[in-house]
């Protein structure tokens, strides 16, 4: 045993033997959602009808896609990478599947097709990351810049979707009580983040993505998957903005090559807000959830307040994202 | 010990751009032994392991294991293999929990997802055999370097790190065959040495190979049943330890006669009396860092800062270096006061400041010999005056010719440098500045006993020519031998200064060190 105790060794060396109280990974998650109870009281307290359960509802199904985009997302900043293609994958998806339902292709071979095409351009942004060991930053720069100009090429205008399925997606409502009700797209938000948490917290590709954005040379030299798992993380992502784009298509009823633009900068703001650290490795999917739900509640609130200026919401943003770097400066720094 | 090799290299090759790191070299490891791995920095001793390891391919020989010719394409098939290695730097992950950096990779699951509690429970058996009781789910993070280390040994000797016992991982004491200590006493005192070579013997007994790197000789003698020495990227030859006496084994090493140490001595202790103040602090302290201490450097004084890993020694280093800011006292500086409120202020002073981490706070692997020394004159001078390429050669040139760098090519990147070397291209890029004070922080930490002897006298030497020097050091003996003044701190406090007169020797600063100031 080693004496901890002992006299001659420094105190710094003595291991805490028993977490006591609050464990500080947890700390950026309360904090955020300690923000979302103060926004949504001051909501409730300030304007009327604002405790309707559907005006929460609403804030899920309103941004279900950004919320699947920000899972993908989180994955990829856990490994301490980032990707810059998310909302151009996301028009691009729309692009797509508008076209070709408009071509009158039927939608079941459409969705998957769709789907698989985000992977795939997943997987070929993660392969030029690992093989090539480019910057996240760039080659998921350059896979913005492709998919854009892809669904630009494909068409400059909107296109509607008339497809019976997409209207019945649209239209569908699962309803609690009269007037309480969320949309497909909702089911199908929570249902990707059930998965990615799950799979973040109890596989092994899970783990291998916080042990990368932990120490990617350590996590090599123990011997972890590290090409393996850094290439997946994006295709990941990939999956999860095609998905996303399916989402906004529904909830659009439209494919258009300008749809999403800046929503790379939402997902991560979101991921950020929600805990995540940039420099990766630490971080929850609950936090990413409740990031998400934070951009939302700022929408809302600015919505019912109804004289301010929608540009408010991005102010509101910016300004949150300094606190919660700091934050997660102060805590790290702490941690150290 | 049995009489078959569980690993045989022979006639390894390995080339870098622009330097041979091991020529045919031959390597023999046998079930049951420690085996030290022995040579100078840039002799090939991490080469070598990272090519047994898979992390490097290999230009040439071949290497057996168990008898059978083996070729690994990276450390997860090495692990697999049963070759696993501890590294010099804990590399673990140190934002997962103990529990995961013991067996990620390799958890207990059921259809694909971890069993958590299982695995929390492998981790604490694993620690308990080494003797730790640790909170397996707190964050690797939340332990001191040396916890860390135990750590990765308890991943390194995880029975089910090996296929073969898989199935009934807890039956059978074997995991690794093959365990690889790369440098694991750097940063533990000597009691946790003590802890791990128990463990070391225990592991030996129950046939595990070990392969044994450290730079502190007693400590390999007292270990080691074995070694290999390496020189310059060749074979020297393989010895029993009991056979080999030491200074032999550093004469086999450094391949000329050390004396230089033995002459150090009487220079310092009787050295002429220092000169003016140069830096004096008065109550100079951090919150959390080290309490208010006073302390007087002169022109010509080498002042050792004594005291056990993490009492404050390279706290206080920082301060005067304004690395970090104190928020008591003040500092003089030829008399005058001033405000180190950045590195930058303290260089315009003439401090200069060599950190411990050469890794990660000092050397720019990427950058070239010369561009790495050039760094922090360059810095000095501000981005609008460039250092022209002629100057750069000419300082650079005389700075590797005078530290004896190798290879002599200032062109080539840092990281292809030994760590030795690297250390003395740290220090030429602050004496290029020519500092008045020039502190260095665990400046021979990691390195071989003929560069730790040159880079000693060498601070002997800056001292005569009258520059102040604030010498860092976990190891007491070299303190002892180089310094003409000792700070003693304990528990992140000044506790004594004491002249280092003939009568001074380990054992009283280690009275001080264990127990505060004498009477």
């Amino acid at each position: 045993m080693i004496d901890v105790s002992a006299p001659p060794r420094p105190a710094t060396a003595a291991p805490p033997r028993r977490r006591r109280g609050l464990d500080r990974r947890h700390v950026p998650v309360l904090v955020t959602l300690g923000l979302l109870i103060a926004m949504y009281a001051t909501g409730v307290g300030n304007y009327e009808n604002f405790s309707d359960t559907q005006v929460l509802l609403n804030v899920f199904v309103d941004n279900a896609f950004l919320l699947v985009v920000a899972v993908g997302m989180t994955f990829v900043i856990l490994t301490g990478g980032i990707d810059l293609s998310v909302g151009a994958v996301v028009a691009l998806t729309t692009v797509v599947a508008a076209t070709l339902l408009d071509a009158g292709w039927p939608a079941i071979v459409v969705l998957p097709l769709v789907l698989l095409m985000g992977t795939v351009l997943g997987l070929g942004m993660g392969a030029v990351i690992h093989y090539f060991k480019v910057e996240p930053f760039i080659a998921t720069l350059a896979g913005m810049f492709l998919a854009r100009g892809l669904s630009l090429l494909i068409n400059r205008n909107s296109i509607p979707i008339t497809d019976p399925f997409w209207t019945a997606m649209a239209q569908e409502r699962i309803r609690f009580a009269p007037g309480v009700f969320i949309s497909t797209s909702v089911v199908i938000a929570l249902v990707a983040v059930l998965i990615g948490a799950f799979v973040l917290a109890y596989t092994r590709f899970g783990r291998t993505v916080y042990a990368i954005g932990g120490n990617a040379d350590s996590a090599l030299l123990m011997g972890l998957p590290v090409g393996r798992t850094r290439i997946a993380v994006y295709t990941v992502s990939g999956f999860c903005s095609s998905l996303g784009g399916v989402l906004l298509s529904f909830y659009m009823l439209s494919g258009y090559s300008l749809h999403a633009q800046g929503m790379e900068l939402d997902a991560i703001a979101a991921v950020v807000i929600g805990g995540v650290l940039l420099t990766g490795g630490s971080g929850y999917l609950f936090g990413t959830v409740l990031g998400v739900l934070v951009l939302g509640l700022i929408q809302t609130i600015i919505t019912f307040q109804g004289t301010l200026s929608s540009w408010w919401t991005k102010i509101v943003i910016g300004i949150l994202l300094f606190a919660f770097i700091v934050l997660q400066r102060l805590v790290t720094r702490r941690a150290r | 010990m049995s009489d078959r090799p569980i690993l045989e290299m022979t006639g390894i090759r390995k080339t870098f751009p622009g330097v041979v790191a091991l020529d045919g070299v031959d390597f023999r490891l046998f079930p049951g032994e420690v085996h030290a791995l022995m040579g100078e920095n840039g002799a090939g001793k991490s080469t070598l392991i990272k090519v047994l390891t898979g992390v490097y391919g290999i230009d040439g020989g071949d290497v057996r294991l168990a008898g059978e010719p083996v070729h690994f394409a990276g450390p997860l098939q090495a692990q697999q293999a049963g070759v696993s290695t501890v590294y010099q730097e804990v590399n673990l992950c140190p934002n997962l929990s103990v529990a995961e950096n013991v067996c990620i990779g390799r958890e207990p699951r059921r259809l694909g997802r971890i069993r958590w509690a299982a695995m929390r429970r492998r981790a604490a058996d694993l620690l308990a055999g080494l003797d730790l009781d640790l909170d397996v789910s707190a964050p690797l993070h939340s332990y001191s370097l040396a916890i860390q280390q135990m750590v990765a040994i308890a991943r390194a000797v995880d029975p089910a790190a090996a296929p073969a016992t898989r199935p009934q991982p807890e039956a059978s004491g074997r995991g690794s065959r093959v365990l690889i200590l790369d440098e694991p006493t750097s940063s533990l005192d000597a009691s946790e040495v003590a802890r791990l070579f128990e463990v070391i013997r225990r592991l030996k007994r129950d046939g595990v190979a070990i392969l044994f790197v450290s730079h502190f000789l007693d400590q390999v003698y007292e270990i080691a049943d074995r070694m290999t020495v390496l020189r310059n990227g060749t074979l020297i030859g393989e010895y029993r330890t009991a056979e080999l006496p030491q200074m032999e084994l550093v004469t086999k090493m450094i391949g000329k006669e050390l004396t230089v140490l033995e002459r150090l001595d009487d220079q310092t202790r009787h050295a002429a009396a220092p000169g003016e103040p140069i830096v004096a602090a008065h109550g100079l302290g951090r919150t959390g860092a080290v309490a208010p201490f006073d302390l007087t450097i002169r022109g010509g004084e080498i002042v050792g800062l004594a005291g056990l890993l993490g009492s404050g020694r390279t706290e206080v280093a920082r301060l005067l270096y304004g690395a970090d800011r104190p928020d008591s006292g003040r500092v003089e500086i030829d008399g005058r006061p001033v405000t180190l409120r950045a590195p930058r202020t303290a260089m315009h002073h003439g401090i200069a400041f060599s950190s411990e981490n050469r890794r990660t706070e000092g050397i720019i692997g990427e950058l070239s010999v010369r561009e790495n020394i050039v760094l922090a004159l360059q810095a000095a001078r501000g981005w609008a005056r460039p250092v022209p390429r002629r100057r750069q050669d000419e300082l650079v040139a005389r700075y590797v010719k005078a530290l004896d760098i190798r290879p002599a090519d200032p062109e080539i990147p840092v990281r292809n440098l030994s760590g030795g070397n690297q250390q003395k291209v740290l220090l030429a890029r602050w004496l290029i500045t020519e500092p008045r004070l020039l502190i260095v922080d665990e400046p021979t930490r990691g390195i071989d006993v003929g560069a730790k002897a040159e880079i000693q006298k060498l601070l002997v030497e800056l001292a005569g020519g009258g520059m102040a020097v604030l010498f860092v050091s976990a190891e007491l003996e070299e303190v002892l031998r180089l310094s003409h003044k000792i700070e003693v701190l304990r528990d992140r406090r000044l506790v004594e200064e004491i002249e280092n007169t003939d009568g001074v020797d380990a054992d009283r600063i280690m009275q001080t060190i264990a127990s505060g100031a004498t009477p």
